[in-house]
């Protein structure tokens, strides 16, 4: 607050100052002695002010005041408070308004000059609580500080202290090292003491045997006897043998025997162990051999320059194997070899189970984006699949292998002669049978041709008559209308014209009968062989099959009949020539139905027959 | 739970013929044959003064009595009673005495070791073998009974000397890299020599018959060594236990180990089974524990029985803080033994006394642990079959039977014994026990092929026939 204050205080004094020294300056001119008054005067005047405020203004000095209010007021900016006069003599008459608006403006500069005050203070007494607030914070800081400076000091000194007890530790530690030194020093020399003390004494102990044995034994001690009623037997029921060399000697060879029988025993012990370790191996080599042959040739791709060397071993190897009998031999080149190779195709193993490690990990490190390496579920798939197809094989495989044997077994060799017979007996039958349809079938054709032969002739004849009765009519015609003899070669002409257009005619009639036909023709055709495609593959039924037969052999006797008209024409033939084959083939008659439709059982059997054997 | 009659015993000697027929018993200086199957007096000998050892000859036709204090050993023939033989060692005195396979010789060991007196039944020919060593284990024969070696001490050196049993003759002598010699082992096979160092050093030397040092191992330096040495019966493993609290397994064919087993107190591998004995309520209306025994002694004082319960398994075992200032801490492995078809490997660790550990010797894994309401004083292998039989002491004595090849481990023969130290045996035939009570006199275990459990009060002896438990009374 107080520092605030010294920071206003002075530019306040200096402008006042200023304005002070400008006002003098310019009431110099007009009347110095009376600003001089007024300024003299002012000093008493805010005397005044402080002690009684009504005392400023007076009845006399209305005009002092005024005037001084108003150097008062230019001097902080105000407009003056007299009108302004015309002239310097006049005399300058107060403004109401212009005093007014001062006043105005003055208390509004007090109000706002109290309310940042106002502020002024309530932020100092803010800052105030503030600052007592750092103030107490900033003096436990400082007890904080103390406290953690001693318990420092206190640290250092329990730090100097352990340290000064560590190494007094330190020193008892290699003092009772040392000790410990001393002591052993002293046990093994006491050792040595004891140990040499001990010989000593044993000596002497041993020396008092001695003589202990030569006094009680050797006194002839009558004492010390056996009395025995008699001597028994020994155990093994041989009789004792004297002491001699020979005795030393047999001993010895029944020790080394024995130790030989020993060594012998753990020996075969051994040899076994061996022979089932060496097995093993073996075992475990074949294993290995079949394992890595299999991937010989990825790794041969990949070019793998270990890996071929090695492989090349195995294959070595492989062909080692088949010479049996070296495993039997132990000697040190063949241990060495097997030992060798085992130890080879292990690190082979070892590289590539490795190896495949690395995929398995790649693999999963990258997903599913090796394109090249079939993924497992396809592989399991297809092994399905194929173990199935083999699993279905099988099985066919095996019934045609059990028909087989009953066929084999079932039937001797005169029984599937008389079979074999008795199938070309039925089949003749059948044959024969057909053949006597055929004949019949070949006969209603004959019969059928020479009825057709027959209309064909009569129908010749009728054409015959009939053009010539044209002819007779067209000549009485033409007689009828003209009537000169020249026109008669032109009227032969006229008639070929004529006989022209007949032809015309009758080509018009045939494409009737064309468009006729084909109709008729689809009518029956299709459903026929639809039908028969249908019926065809499947079992066929004759009886399904004969009426589409017969409506198809009605609408061909139909067709036939369309045609018969048009038959000489030369167009014709080959449409004629066709719709006979399809007659052929489509015969009208129920007798052609049923032969159809054995013929078609015919095949069936047959087929049958063909599934038989 | 079957039991015959007690009978009047002193000084626990009480044995079973090798071939099974026999038991022959000591009351003073008398000594008592019975037939086994109906427990008739066969023969009773009279001995001069009493009687401190009995041992059956390998064929089960003499009987040896030895009596330290007169220095005297009288030898009684079963198939002729008047037959009589005495031994006596005169003033050199006596402390071992013992039979040689063939059962026609007798080895006694005079006072101070001086020497070894061979005396033969057949011939009057009479051997001497000087400077024995008094070890752990100083005198061992080979399974087929035709070589003895033996520990001996000269001129502050361990020797071995090797026999040959038939005629005493020496084979071979030779010098062993040992301190102090603690003990010697044959393999089943006869054909190697486990020679081990005392407990001061962890060294183990295997030789040849023909003397050849084989292989020498050693497992670690400057602290105690080997407590405990059992060869497999295959002799493919020797199995070494120390006081590291572990057991080491060694190949025949390189001797170098193949594994350790440790003996944690903290067992936290799931796959194994621990089986923890817990006691159970009064037996009475328990299917076959209700069968009433026979003897009306029995009925008051099978008050506890006891059953296995699988501990779930991070399981901590008992153990105990071994006073290491002492000469002879209990800690380490004290005992080994193997199954009899070399499969497994029962151990116990000293300073976890109520536990025994079974080892897999085919996976060579922990197999099972069986930890016992007391401390387990001797455990026995089933001659026949993968079958273990334990022995626990205190106030109690039980005795349990454990099957490693099938699933059937649990409490098949519970019993309660007010004994102070019980010792087992398992017959090689018919798959029955022995147990002895305070054995000072017995230290090896002693196959017995009769059917029956043979628990020796005090004083009294009964026979459990077809046994589940059995119970003696406290006197």
């Amino acid at each position: 607050m107080g520092d605030w204050m010294t920071i206003t205080d002075p530019g306040l004094s200096a402008e006042s100052k200023n304005i002070s020294q400008y006002t003098s300056e310019t009431k110099m001119s007009p009347s110095s002695l009376y600003s001089q008054q007024v300024l003299c005067s002012s000093i008493p005047l805010s005397k005044n002010v402080h002690s009684f405020f009504s005392a400023f203004c007076t009845e006399e000095n209305i005009e002092q005041s005024i005037s001084y209010l108003d150097q008062e007021l230019t001097t902080f900016g105000f407009p003056s408070l007299y009108e302004e006069s015309k002239s310097k003599d006049t005399k300058r008459e107060l403004n109401i308004v212009a005093v007014l608006n001062c006043m105005n403006e003055l208390l509004v500069l007090q109000r706002k000059n109290l309310l940042a005050q106002e502020n002024v203070e309530t932020k100092n007494l803010k800052l105030g609580s503030d600052m007592d607030h750092l103030q107490n914070c900033y003096a436990k800081l400082k007890e904080q500080l103390e406290t953690s400076r001693r318990e420092m000091i206190g640290l250092q000194e329990r730090d100097r202290q352990l340290q000064c007890k560590n190494r007094n530790l330190h020193q008892l530690l290699k003092n009772e090292k040392d000790e410990v030194q001393k002591l052993q020093n002293i046990i093994a020399s006491r050792a040595t003491q004891y140990n040499h003390d001990m010989k000593r004494k044993e000596r002497e102990y041993n020396k008092l045997k001695e003589r202990l044995h030569q006094l009680v034994m050797n006194k002839k001690d009558k004492k010390i006897t056996m009395d025995v009623l008699n001597y028994v037997g020994r155990a093994d029921g041989k009789r004792g043998s004297w002491r001699t060399g020979k005795t030393e000697a047999r001993n010895e060879d029944e020790m080394y025997k024995i130790l030989l029988n020993d060594y012998e025993y753990r020996q075969k012990q051994i040899l076994m162990e061996n022979a089932e370790l060496k097995k093993v191996l073996q075992q475990m080599k074949k294993e290995m051999i079949s394992l890595l042959s299999p991937q010989k040739k990825k790794p041969r791709e990949r070019a793998d320059d270990s890996t071929g060397t090695v492989i090349s071993d195995v294959e070595e190897d492989a062909g080692e194997l088949t010479r049996e009998s070296m495993w039997d031999l132990s000697c040190e080149t063949v241990r060495e070899q097997l030992t060798n190779s085992i130890r080879k195709q292990w690190r082979i193993l070892k590289s590539h189970v490795e190896k495949l490690d690395n995929q398995v990990s790649k693999v999963h490190l990258e997903g599913f984006n090796d394109e090249d390496v079939i993924s497992r579920q396809d592989h399991e798939q297809e092994t399905e699949k194929l173990e199935l197809e083999i699993q279905q094989c099988k099985e066919m495989i095996k019934t045609q292998q059990q028909l087989l044997q009953q066929l084999a077994t079932a039937c001797d060799d005169d029984t599937t002669s008389l079979l074999r017979d008795c199938y070309l007996l039925e089949e003749k039958e059948r044959l024969k049978e057909e053949w006597s349809l055929f004949k019949e079938q070949k006969k209603n054709f004959e019969k059928e041709r020479r009825n057709f032969t027959e209309a064909a002739i009569r129908l010749g004849l009728e054409r015959k008559a009939f053009e010539e009765e044209r002819a007779s009519w067209l000549k009485q015609q033409f007689l009828n209308m003209t009537t000169f003899d020249h026109q008669n070669s032109e009227n032969v002409k006229l008639f070929s014209a004529f006989s022209g257009s007949s032809d015309r005619d009758n080509l018009i009639v045939h494409s009737r009968t064309q468009q006729k036909k084909p109709h008729s023709v689809s009518n029956g055709s299709p459903v026929c062989i639809s039908k028969l495609t249908k019926s065809l593959p499947a079992s066929p039924s004759t009886s399904d099959f004969c009426p589409t037969r017969s409506c198809v052999s009605e609408h061909s006797s139909i067709n036939v009949l369309n045609i018969t008209p048009e038959e000489t024409t030369p167009n014709q033939v080959g449409r004629e020539c066709t719709n006979q084959k399809w007659s052929i083939a489509s015969r009208p008659g129920s007798q052609e139905g049923c032969y159809s439709g054995c013929s078609l059982t015919y095949t069936n059997s047959h087929v049958e027959k063909d599934d038989l054997p | 739970m079957n039991f015959s009659e007690a009978f009047k015993l002193s000084s626990l000697l009480c044995r079973f013929s090798p071939d099974g027929k026999y038991l022959a018993s000591c009351v003073q200086y008398r000594l008592v044959v019975r037939d086994v199957s109906t427990l008739q007096i066969r023969q009773l000998y009279t001995c001069l003064d009493q009687i401190q050892h009995i041992e059956w000859s390998a064929d089960s036709l003499f009987i040896l009595c030895a009596m330290y204090r007169r220095g005297l050993v009288q030898v009684w023939s079963l198939e002729q009673p008047e037959w009589h033989c005495k031994i006596d060692e005169g003033s050199a005195g006596l402390v071992a005495s013992c039979w040689s396979p063939d059962g026609r010789h007798i080895l006694n060991t005079t006072e101070f070791h001086l020497r070894i007196t061979v005396w033969s039944l057949c011939t009057k020919s009479v051997s001497y073998i000087k400077y024995p060593k008094a070890c752990q284990q100083g005198v061992t024969f080979t399974r087929d009974g035709r070589y003895m070696a033996l520990a001996e001490r000269r001129d502050c050196k361990d020797y071995v000397s090797i026999f040959v049993c038939s005629d005493w003759q020496l084979l071979r002598h030779f010098d062993t890299d040992t301190q102090d010699l603690a003990g010697i082992e044959w393999a089943p096979n006869g054909c190697v020599l486990a020679v081990w160092d005392t407990c001061l050093e962890y060294k183990i030397l295997l030789y040849s018959l023909d003397g050849r040092l084989l292989s020498a191992y050693c497992a670690y330096e400057w602290s105690l060594g080997i407590k405990s040495v059992a060869w497999s019966p295959s002799s493919q493993f020797l199995a070494v236990g120390s006081y590291d609290g572990k057991v080491r397994l060694l190949n025949h064919v390189t001797w170098k180990m193949i594994t350790e087993f440790g003996h944690p107190a903290a067992i936290n591998n799931p796959k194994i089974v621990v089986y923890k004995e817990a006691e159970k309520g009064p037996p009475l209306g328990l299917g076959r524990l209700s069968f009433p025994p026979p003897l009306p002694l029995a009925a008051p004082l099978s008050a506890s029985e006891s059953k296995y319960e699988i501990a779930s398994v991070p399981v901590s075992l008992q153990t105990l803080k071994p006073a290491t200032d002492r000469a002879n801490p209990r800690m380490g492995v004290g005992m080994l033994a193997f199954s009899a078809d070399s499969y497994f490997l029962a151990t116990r660790n000293d300073n976890v006394p109520n536990t025994v550990w079974v080892w897999d010797i085919q996976k060579l894994r922990l197999f099972v642990v069986l930890e016992q309401l007391a401390p387990v004083r001797s455990f026995l292998w089933d001659p026949q079959q993968p079958r273990l039989a334990i022995c626990t002491g205190g106030s109690k004595v039980t005795f349990r039977c454990f099957l490693c090849a099938g699933i059937q481990v649990g409490t098949p023969w519970p019993s309660s014994v007010r004994i102070t130290s019980v010792f087992v045996s398992w017959t090689p035939k018919r798959g029955s026990t022995q147990l002895w009570n305070n054995g000072t006199a017995m230290r090896r275990p002693w196959w017995n092929p009769q059917q029956g459990l043979r628990v020796p009060g005090l004083g009294r002896t009964r026979f459990p026939w077809e046994l589940s438990g059995c119970h003696v009374p406290a006197q």
